[in-house]
């Protein structure tokens, strides 16, 4: 049975002009131990669709879907309060922006202790120790130390590693990473991608990877879903999608990306979606 | 052989860093001694990783920033703006464009003084010519004449990179920094800039600084590459040799971490993965 099952997720945000459609249709499972990527530019509805999940979204989001469960439970039928016992302790989400996610008044080690406080009910030294001990996993050197540093003390890609900490605390059925990756330098990005697929691989975790780089999802997926203006294009196992894309916008996204780069200009999204469009003899 | 346009010799940047009350002055040397040439219409790529110096570099090559030692040379004429002032000449010849679309742009200007004021402080166009200057270079980088009068909140994060690129072109330049221009935009919008980027060069024979940490870019827009590593240049040649037969092994560190999307690379890592379970 899959980890995380939604089928025909749907969420929209009331504007001043009317009410707008992030997401429409979407359906996704997740097995436990498994690499699933989304993919899609900014604002394909990737993020909040992730954000319905965890019941993160403000109030002016409206979330519908057919059906909602996480490990058995039935997402849509829990109170906010049942909910929030499950996000952070089985459910665990990082965020793009290490620094910024961060609360810059406490110390690192009070933040990851309050994940323990809160959801394990651990007494002062357990904490201490299980806290050191998370750090050490996540390869933050001198771990005693640094639970008394300040995020401002630290570089971006020390705080991802406390981040990916504090998430996988609890030992989470499911991981959510919402570009994980994007504000960091190439070589920090392959040791922060390491270090997630390792902890992935060791916990048996699902793993959730968001991200717009075609790169980071090469070298991490199992199965991904592109998904573009919030519908799903297409969802395939890694390999399938790279060898033989199916979908228009699919083979786009790929001939856009710079090593695959035939003659001296790349080939845009938007040229191609006009091409299938006169292709198929509609207007763009 | 074509004209030199800018040349480097031993370049180093000193930052000194204050001590505090009783602490004594630390210097930080950012960039120790760099050298390069770059001809007319070339593109010259410096990679490397964040506090390696690279944007320390790029303002001292668009005289932002006063070099501590070392010669500068723009069109063979050497220029030092710690102690030579800068000709408004020369200032147009370099023009820099910034990482962070949305930050370099004025949130209270709308696109048409954001274009109209170099050519208000550096020449002695009149409104009505500077007005036209600016609807036609609009057009230049892909946008249109009906953009002249909004701000920029009402633009995508490509769309202000075109502003920023169609406001550095403004006094045509010849040589153009271009300090992670596509770092912070989507794949398909990345392509685009680079596309324009290419056009805009082979129109007005450009040459190119282009600061960055995304091989995978360099590769396809750089004619010659340099990797810094702490302040140092490990490496510089060409675009091939440096792909092809990297000799430093910083060098070789960072073609390692850069993410390969090919299907080989792919299938090798699910059957790792396959032999590790």
């Amino acid at each position: 049975m899959a980890l995380l099952e939604i089928k025909n997720l749907s969420v929209g945000f009331d504007t001043s002009s009317g009410l707008f459609m992030a997401v429409q249709g979407i359906d996704l499972h997740v097995n436990a131990r498994e690499v699933l990527a989304i993919v899609g530019e900014s604002g394909s509805g990737k993020s909040v669709a992730m954000l319905a999940v965890m019941g993160l979204l403000p109030k002016t989001a409206t979330v519908t879907a057919d059906s909602m469960t996480f490990d058995g439970h039935d997402l849509l039928a829990m109170s906010s309060n049942q909910r929030r016992e499950i996000v952070g302790r089985d459910v665990a989400m990082i965020f793009q922006e290490p620094v910024a996610s961060l609360n810059p008044c406490f110390t690192v080690g009070f933040q990851l202790e309050e994940v323990l406080r809160v959801h394990m009910k651990m007494d002062g030294k357990a904490r201490r120790q299980r806290a050191i001990e998370l750090l050490k996993q996540v390869g933050i050197p001198t771990p005693e130390e640094r639970l008394n540093s300040f995020p401002h003390q630290m570089s971006g890609g020390q705080c991802q590693r406390v981040m990916i900490a504090i998430a996988i605390a609890c030992n989470p059925k499911l991981l959510i990473a919402d570009e994980p990756t994007t504000a960091l330098d190439v070589t920090i990005q392959k040791q922060i991608l390491d270090l997630l697929v390792g902890l992935q691989a060791k916990h048996g975790m699902g793993l959730i990877m968001i991200t717009h780089d075609m790169g980071v999802v090469a070298e991490t997926a199992d199965r991904v879903i592109v998904q573009y203006k919030g519908r799903k294009m297409e969802e395939a196992d890694v390999l399938t999608l790279f060898e033989s894309p199916k979908n228009a916008y699919t083979r786009a996204l790929l001939s856009a990306l710079p090593e695959n780069a035939t003659g001296d200009r790349l080939s845009t999204v938007a040229d191609f979606m006009k091409n299938e469009a006169a292709n198929a003899g509609v207007a763009p | 052989m074509s004209e030199i346009v800018l040349e480097g010799r031993n370049i180093i940047r000193d930052y000194h860093v204050g001590g505090g009350l009783f602490g004594k002055d630390k210097s930080v040397r950012a960039v120790k001694g760099v050298s390069f040439t770059l001809e007319r219409g070339k593109t010259l790529a410096i990679v490397g990783e964040s506090g390696c110096g690279k944007s320390t570099l790029g303002r001292i090559l668009t005289l932002i920033d006063p070099q501590t030692s070392g010669e500068l040379l723009i069109e063979g004429k050497p220029i030092n703006i710690a102690k030579d002032t800068v000709t408004p000449e020369l200032r147009r010849k370099v023009q820099i464009i910034f990482q962070n679309p949305y930050g370099s742009l004025n949130p209270r200007q709308k696109i048409g003084e954001v274009l109209g004021e170099p050519l208000l402080l550096n020449t002695k166009k009149t409104a009505a010519e500077r007005r036209d200057l600016a609807m036609q270079m609009l057009i230049k980088v892909g946008l249109g004449p009906e953009h002249y009068n909004r701000y920029p909140h009402m633009f995508s994060g490509g769309q202000r990179q075109r502003i920023a690129i169609a406001r550095a072109l403004m006094l045509s330049p010849s040589l153009l920094v271009l300090d992670e221009p596509v770092s912070a935009l989507d794949l398909s919008v990345q392509a685009q800039v680079l596309n324009l980027l290419a056009d805009l060069q082979d129109e007005f024979n450009l040459t190119y600084v282009f600061i960055s940490h995304d091989l995978s870019v360099v590769r396809y827009i750089a004619d010659e590459v340099m990797v810094m590593y702490y302040g140092e240049v490990v490496e510089y040649g060409t675009r091939d040799e440096v792909f092809a037969n990297p000799q430093h092994s910083y060098t070789k560190t960072l073609f390692a971490a850069t993410p390969k999307a090919d299907v080989e690379s792919i299938r090798a890592r699910i059957e790792k993965k396959k032999a590790a379970a």
